[in-house]
């Protein structure tokens, strides 16, 4: 029971990194589109500012969490897919940067060095997390010691591609939102002019993903064991779509909710069809780590439970604080040096 | 090199690094808070300037350090699996509480405060500051709390082929954890003393902003005073708990090969490891050691020589480390109560001011040293008595680290010469103008 509940938490505190990230990360990967003058860049940065690091957070949380919860999971993941996890890590590390030190030389070859940062530093982990879930979905050559028997390549499946391509283009949807519903002016109008081009792709890709998942996973067999969760896909594709009917009524906020529900439907729909399994070997199924032969001691997951139901309501309580006290749309004005790096 | 030393190599220079920028944020966000404390109950427009001007240097300081941060939690997983699999049980639940207690806190208000000036009340904005200041302390702690495990593990028991937990508050209220903590503090405060006694020294002698930077100084040099002395006692405390402890680290740092009564202590001496003596001997105070390690003079101290070959610490990197850190330690004593008795005239001392600015380096360097006892002085332990390093590695290839190794060497580089360059930047050119002169 404590690791089924752990098994969940995990794929909610993964959900919930994705959604929040996603705006970070899609709107840097964007901002070479979107962006024009030194001024529109600034408030691409800005309308990130004060939330990308806390968002970043839920990385850690995450990782954390796996490490506590899942030991013998998160040794095999994270050696396992080492190149992968090292390309994410510098990435992280030079998009991290860029917003402090971006403004502090006045100069246009700095700026475009970390502006370069930011859209690289964004672009990567995007791609490389979709690709390590869809191949974990998909199952890793793992042997009977919990081994990795592969390498970077071995990710670079047309499957792990698909699912790189499929979030990459939900954060940049994500992220688009983001900026329509944070900026006004030409940014915003390029924003809400890009982001249904980008929806169409999504939903093109989505199909795919999930057409290829059919073939190339056992997701299903959890969903046709109980029908009811279905309900879970069905919630997704439903907000995909809702997604598009606000951006045709310019109802921004409610599209950027939408595109929340969806980010967090996938990732769920994959963590649920995955259970009881956090890392299936594709050598063989009985190699599999699972919530059950890869879990940390009863008391260490009482514990972490205690923790985790505590204070993980705080910090959405004073997260979504942060977000109420700067709910204002970003204009030329905040970019005085009074609010801002 | 094989795998192993590529790993333990770049976990050295992912920490170093890290810790280049993290002691700085522990201390100077507390004084940024006392700062704007007093612009608050004071409304003096210049405590608010002095909040901003080191909110900008404490910025760029936390920004490295968080980045450099994530890298070492998951280099746990991607170096150290075996590791991870073994004590994840105990280890992974501090870090994963440490990220949710505490660094949720930190990360989320120090946004808060950047971009709050104009959208909270000063109070709430100060809030924010102290926030900041509360979590990267309580952060440390939580740290600290895993490495202590790490060198004295408790409330555990060998089980299903691991370490599982038995008793949680063993674990996070061990003494020994508390020792480390304060010792890891006090050290990161006379940093940000220093730190800022220096950048205060600098304008101090170019006669720019004087009133601005001897209200900085002042801050800085009560700050350092105060941890330098308490830093003196506490350290020694501390190194009594390490001698009954870790009896082999003690014995490492101080080169001790003979199980002693009346143990002596040298001053300086050359250790050779491989004919284990030393080389020259120089200084020696007899029944020293004892003295300090176990409060009586006629104790006896294990030598290196009753320690197995395979459980002996490097000997001359963790002595050289350790009296390059006591000896600062000793010499940060000196000038802060040296600067304090003259402190109503500091700003006319030029030759005390060029100290102080020379002396930016020094605590960095203490700090380093430190962490040099305290790790090199475990090995060949990773868990102290529980599992050597040389089991924990990952079963990745050598290649992999080699490439990754070679790619931390020169993205810190470059990282850790850009912020240099933004912080000599920022502190050259000083606060910014009054409002309405500007």
């Amino acid at each position: 029971m404590l690791e089924t509940i752990w098994f969940l938490l995990w794929g909610v505190l993964w959900a919930v990194y994705f959604m929040l990230d996603g705006f970070d990360l899609g709107l840097g990967t964007l901002m070479p589109v979107v962006a024009k003058t030194d001024t529109e860049r600034r408030l691409v940065y800005h309308v990130m500012g004060p939330f990308w690091d806390g968002n970043e957070v839920w990385l850690i949380t995450a990782g954390g969490v796996t490490f506590a919860a899942f030991p013998t999971t998160y040794a095999t993941m994270f050696s396992g897919l080492y190149s992968a996890l090292m390309l994410i890590l510098f990435a992280l590390i030079v998009r991290g940067v860029s917003f402090a030190f971006r403004d502090e030389v006045n100069s246009p070859r700095w700026k475009c060095v970390w502006d370069t940062c930011l859209t690289v530093g964004s672009f990567l982990p995007a791609l490389l997390l979709g690709v390590a879930f869809a191949n974990i979905f998909h199952g890793l050559p793992i042997d009977k010691d919990g081994i990795y028997q592969g390498t970077l390549f071995t990710l670079l499946n047309p499957y792990g591609l698909a699912g790189g391509v499929l979030f990459v283009l939900l954060f940049l949807v994500h992220g688009a939102l983001w900026l329509a519903v944070k900026s006004s002016g030409d940014l915003h109008d390029r924003a809400a002019k890009l982001v249904p081009k980008l929806w169409v792709a999504l939903l093109v890709m989505a199909v795919i993903f999930l057409l290829a998942t059919r073939r190339a996973t056992f997701l299903y067999d959890n969903y046709v064991a109980n029908p009811a969760l279905f309900l879970i896909v069905g919630v997704t594709v439903a907000a995909l779509v809702m997604i598009r009917v606000y951006i045709a009524k310019a109802a921004w906020w409610r599209a950027w909710f939408a595109s929340c529900v969806t980010i967090v439907g996938t990732t769920l729909f994959g963590v649920v069809g995955l259970y009881p399994k956090l890392l299936p070997s594709s050598i063989d199924p009985a190699y599999s780590l699972t919530a059950f032969n890869s879990s940390s001691s009863p008391l260490t997951l009482k514990i972490m439970l205690t923790v985790a139901l505590t204070f993980v309501p705080i910090v959405i309580a004073y997260q979504a604080w942060v977000h109420h006290v700067f709910r204002h749309k970003s204009g030329e004005e905040d970019l005085e040096h009074e609010e801002g790096y | 090199m094989d795998a192993l030393m590529l790993s333990r190599l770049q976990f050295a220079v992912a920490t170093f690094f890290h810790f280049i920028f993290v002691p700085l944020t522990l201390g100077l966000s507390i004084l940024i808070a006392i700062m704007e404390t007093k612009f608050v109950k004071t409304g003096d427009e210049e405590y608010r300037r002095l909040a901003k001007f080191w909110g900008k240097i404490f910025i760029i300081n936390f920004a490295v350090g968080v980045v450099t941060g994530i890298t070492l939690e998951f280099q746990f997983g991607t170096n150290w699996s075996r590791y991870s699999r073994y004590v994840g049980d105990i280890f992974g639940s501090i870090l994963a509480i440490e990220a949710t207690l505490a660094f949720f806190l930190e990360s989320t208000f120090l946004a808060v405060w950047i971009f709050g000036w104009k959208r909270l009340s000063p109070k709430l904005h100060c809030l924010a500051i102290w926030l900041v200041a509360f979590a990267a302390n309580l952060s440390a702690l939580w740290i600290l709390m895993a490495n202590a495990w790490m060198q004295h593990p408790v409330g555990y028991t060998i089980r299903n082929g691991r370490a599982e937990l038995t008793d949680f508050l063993a674990v996070i209220t061990q003494p020994f954890g508390f020792q480390i903590y304060l010792h890891t503090l006090s050290g990161a405060y006379i940093l940000a003393g220093f730190f800022v006694m220096g950048v205060s020294a600098y304008h101090l002698l170019r006669k720019q902003h004087v009133a601005f930077f001897t209200k900085s100084l002042r801050m800085g040099l009560a700050f350092a005073l105060i941890f330098s002395l308490a830093e003196v006692v506490q350290g020694h405390i501390h190194g009594s708990e390490v001698a009954k402890i870790q009896p082999a680290k003690l014995a490492a740092m101080e080169a001790l090969w003979d199980t002693q009564a009346n143990a002596p202590q040298t001053l300086f001496l050359i250790p050779d490891e491989k004919n284990e003596r030393n080389l020259v001997e120089f200084g020696k105070i007899p029944g020293a050691l004892s003295l300090l390690a176990y409060h009586s003079s006629s104790a006896t101290v294990k030598g290196l020589k009753d320690i197995p070959k395979e459980e002996r610490p490097p000997v001359a990197l963790t002595f050289i480390a350790f009296r390059v850190m006591v000896g600062l330690g000793f010499f940060f004593a000196l000038v802060t109560v040296v600067a304090w008795l003259k402190r109503k005239k500091i700003a006319d001392s030029p030759r005390l001011l060029k100290l102080l600015l020379f002396s930016i380096p020094l605590p960095y360097i203490a700090l380093q040293a430190g962490w040099i006892v305290t790790e090199v002085g475990r090995q060949p332990w990773i868990v102290w008595g529980l599992m050597k390093t040389k089991d924990a590695v990952s079963p990745i290839a050598a290649s992999q680290v080699g490439i990754t190794l070679a790619a931390f060497i020169v993205a810190y580089s470059l990282l850790g010469a850009t912020a240099f360059y933004l912080i000599a930047k920022h502190v050259r050119r000083g606060p910014e103008p009054v409002r309405g002169e500007g």
